[in-house]
């Protein structure tokens, strides 16, 4: 009697298709992928006394071994600086072009949005082995890839500020017949500097933790030395080397969120 | 003696025999030191519509939360059907809650799970933890909570998703959920605030027939004197705290009311 | 009040009036001590010419890898880059879980001993280089993809589960309540209304986690944690440009399609 007014589930309701259709497709997922990466959770445990053993070298960190490392360390940090810089300078104008609210052309637009796509595509890493190989060992090819793993963050991040902006100052310049570059410098620029400058921190904060560990593939700073110790099974020294890197990178991380907040 | 009014009296006495909510010298001061409820003493006979008006601030939802020990009291007690609340404890407690429906401004609904999910969810502390938590709800449940959802008028929407449906439809159906505890009482916080004037007469029309059709003891927080004046049988004012105004609904001049809302 | 004012006026806009130059000074020593520290010696006399190689490779793919039933052809090797993404993010979203809660702040706590500790291990996680963990489980289970997956799982936690457990923080606390008054015990209201009510956000969490596991994924076979990774800085060792080329274009079509379809499943959530 109660029931008259029920309406009618369709039969996707009525069956859960949704909710077992997911479930299955999870399930096939994940016995898919473990069958592929030949996961064995038994051998993790047969190995446990390697591990074990790694784990225990590593906790007694060869603190000597600190003094070698300040330097490799400090020159992280500034390929981090440089390589930032560098991706922000050439962002900029790429950012400006992929803002919808500047540029009308939609083809250019469009253009610019692809490359700056593929760009962010590249996985940093892989972009150093190839540096390494055009540049040869050294920090050259670090600053490079920085630079251009942060050219592909940066001018997504920026484009989106400067679409997000007031357009009222823009219009009224354009009203009295004011350049693009007018525009850009008087109107765009003062609305979007606090932010622009914050995005800039963030993206040097990722790339002092991506940097220490370019070295590994040979693009300079912190990550030569950590290859070095893993290489030669000198785990005390890979042990004080990741702790001073974690030490460096929260530092950074203090002092950017620190100057973010002071500006935002 | 008139026999009308001598029927009402006795009426009026036996009430007052047995109320169903004492409040007696509650206060409640929060850690920080902020006053909460200051001495409020005062009873809820069985089957009454009582409203409580006051300010935002002035202590209404600490009051109410008080009755189900969703907040608990510095001094004082409270007793529901006589029995001094501070006495339960874990499943005890949780039955006392069973008997206590409550409706709240925001509805409080999994907005992402179906209508009857949320309805057969009213009925938690019937179950054991395994069974409601798989969702293995009885046949005679899932007959209830279309049954609840006929007395709001929201059966039609049983496989809807809460968060396809209106503020007003939602507010019924959070009616059904708490009508599926088989409360004797119903504590309704703001349940119109988030509402428009059309749908909050439709609400507050579904709590006055569960007052008068079941006999449910409702208790309903509001802001708006006029739809106090509507809907109540007595009328009780907090400010600051503390009970400044409480009178039969024959007794409650637009004067007085007003007087509750003055700022001190 | 007039004359208050403008008595304030040259005390307040000295700092202002100069801050900039101030600022200006400190990001010029900042730059003067980066580039003067950096040695951009050992460039090689050739990187003109492997540069030249390199595009001529990038532009003639060597388009016979991409499928040739060995196994260790492209197609196999960038849907094992993505197994173990999938794989690794999976099992980190299980593990952030309880960690979220964890680091999670709640309203009650007066000291915040539980939560502070929880994020502190969180960072610390998130800040170990990813590839030292992959290189710390080849040693445990041998090399190949499985070190990777171990590497992905544990490192996303750090992610993961600080996303989770501001999620946790700011959601809404209404349906809880509501199992609560009904006379819910904890896990019912656990099970029933929290769970229930921070799910999509966890799971658009993981799917972009998941995005950013695809791209270490492919990267990890570098150390040799499986994946596409490994014939990768092969191919750059032996100077194999077209090889290079193909690998690099398979990455980026498999990075793109994963981006474009897990934001469409995140639009779907939200």
């Amino acid at each position: 009697m109660t029931n008259a007014n029920l309406p009618r589930r369709s039969w996707v309701q009525r069956w859960h298709v949704k909710g077992i259709g997911w479930t299955a497709l999870m399930v096939l997922l994940l016995i898919g992928s473990s069958k592929m990466t030949d996961v064995n959770v038994g051998m993790f445990f047969s190995n446990l006394d390697q591990f074990a053993d790694l784990i225990v070298r590593m906790s007694n960190p060869a603190w000597d071994y600190l003094s070698v490392i300040i330097q490799p360390l400090i020159e992280t940090i500034q390929m981090a600086i440089l390589g930032t810089t560098i991706g922000t300078v050439f962002a900029i104008p790429f950012a400006l072009l992929a803002a919808g609210n500047l540029v009308h052309n939609k083809f250019l637009r469009g253009f610019d949005r692809l490359v700056l796509d593929l760009v962010r595509t590249l996985p940093d890493l892989l972009l150093a082995a190839i540096f390494v190989a055009i540049f040869g060992i050294g920090s050259t090819a670090g600053v490079i890839t920085l630079a251009i793993f942060s050219f592909g963050m940066i001018s997504k991040l920026f484009y989106e500020v400067i679409e997000t902006i007031d357009m009222g100052p823009l219009e009224a310049m354009e009203s009295v017949g004011a350049s693009k570059i007018t525009i850009i410098w008087y109107a765009v620029l003062p609305q979007i500097m606090n932010q622009f400058v914050s995005y800039f921190l963030y993206t040097l904060e990722i790339n002092v933790r991506a940097s220490t560990v370019l070295g590994y593939l040979g693009a300079g700073g912190i990550g030569v030395y950590l290859q070095r110790s893993l290489n030669e099974f000198n785990y005390g020294a890979t042990a004080v080397i990741i702790l001073a890197t974690i030490v460096v990178v929260l530092i950074i991380d203090g002092i950017s969120n620190h100057l973010r907040r002071v500006l935002l | 003696m008139d026999e009308h009014l001598a029927t009402f009296l006795r009426g009026a006495y036996e009430m007052e025999q047995a109320p169903i909510i004492s409040f007696k010298h509650v206060s409640k001061v929060y850690s920080n030191g902020t006053v909460g409820l200051k001495d409020i003493d005062f009873s809820i006979p069985k089957g009454q519509f009582l409203v409580v008006v006051g300010l935002s601030g002035s202590g209404k939802s600490t009051l109410m939360r008080t009755i189900n020990r969703m907040h608990e009291v510095t001094e004082g007690e409270v007793y529901v059907e006589n029995e001094a609340v501070s006495a339960y404890k874990g499943r005890s407690l949780r039955t006392l809650r069973r008997r206590i429906g409550m409706i709240f401004q925001n509805f409080n609904l999994i907005n992402r799970s179906s209508v009857e999910k949320n309805v057969l969810s009213g009925r938690v502390s019937y179950y054991p933890t395994w069974k409601s938590v798989m969702g293995l709800f009885s046949a005679e449940d899932k007959q209830k909570a279309v049954a609840s959802l006929n007395r709001v008028n929201m059966s039609e929407k049983i496989y809807a998703r809460a968060d396809e449906l209106s503020g007003g439809q939602q507010q019924r159906v959070a009616i059904a959920r708490t009508l599926m505890q088989d409360p004797k009482i119903i504590l309704a916080d703001e349940p119109i605030a988030s509402l428009d004037p059309l749908t909050t007469k439709t609400v507050m029309d579904i709590l006055k027939r569960l007052n008068q059709e079941d006999g449910l003891t409702v208790i309903v927080n509001l802001h708006s004197v006029e739809l106090a004046r509507e809907y109540a049988d007595r009328i009780v004012g907090l400010r600051a705290g503390e009970l400044v105004y409480d009178e039969p609904i024959s007794a409650v001049t637009e004067a007085d009311l007003n007087k509750i809302y003055q700022a001190i | 009040m007039q004359a208050m004012m403008s008595n304030n006026k040259p005390h307040l806009s000295l700092w202002r009036r100069w801050n900039w130059l101030v600022w200006l000074i400190i990001v010029a020593v900042v730059y003067v001590w980066a580039i003067g520290g950096l040695q951009f010696t050992g460039l090689q006399e050739s990187a003109g010419s492997v540069s030249k190689s390199i595009v001529h490779g990038l532009v003639n793919p060597d388009w016979k890898y991409v499928y040739n039933g060995s196994g260790e052809d492209l197609v196999s090797l960038i849907l094992q880059t993505l197994a173990i993404a999938f794989l690794g993010t999976i099992i980190s979203s299980l593990i952030s879980v309880p960690f979220a809660f964890w680091a999670a702040r709640s309203e009650k706590e007066h000291y915040r001993l539980r939560s502070g500790s929880g994020k502190v291990v969180l960072t610390l996680i998130r800040t170990f280089p990813e590839i030292v963990l992959a290189i710390m489980f080849i040693k445990a289970v041998g090399p190949g993809s499985y070190a990777g997956v171990l590497a992905v799982s544990i490192h996303s936690i750090g992610m993961l589960g600080k996303l989770f457990s501001e999620a946790i923080e700011n959601m809404d606390r209404g349906a809880e309540e509501a199992i609560v008054s009904a006379g819910g015990n904890s896990p019912q209201v656990f099970m029933m209304a929290t769970l229930p009510t921070i799910m999509p956000e966890f799971i658009s969490y993981t799917l972009y986690r998941f995005e950013i596991a695809v791209r270490s994924a492919s990267i990890l076979g570098m150390v040799g944690a499986g994946g596409i990774g490994t014939p990768m800085i092969f191919a750059i060792q032996t100077r194999n440009w077209p090889r290079v080329g193909i690998i690099l274009l398979g990455i980026v079509v498999m990075v793109l399609l994963i981006d474009s379809l897990s934001e469409q499943l995140r639009k779907r959530l939200i």
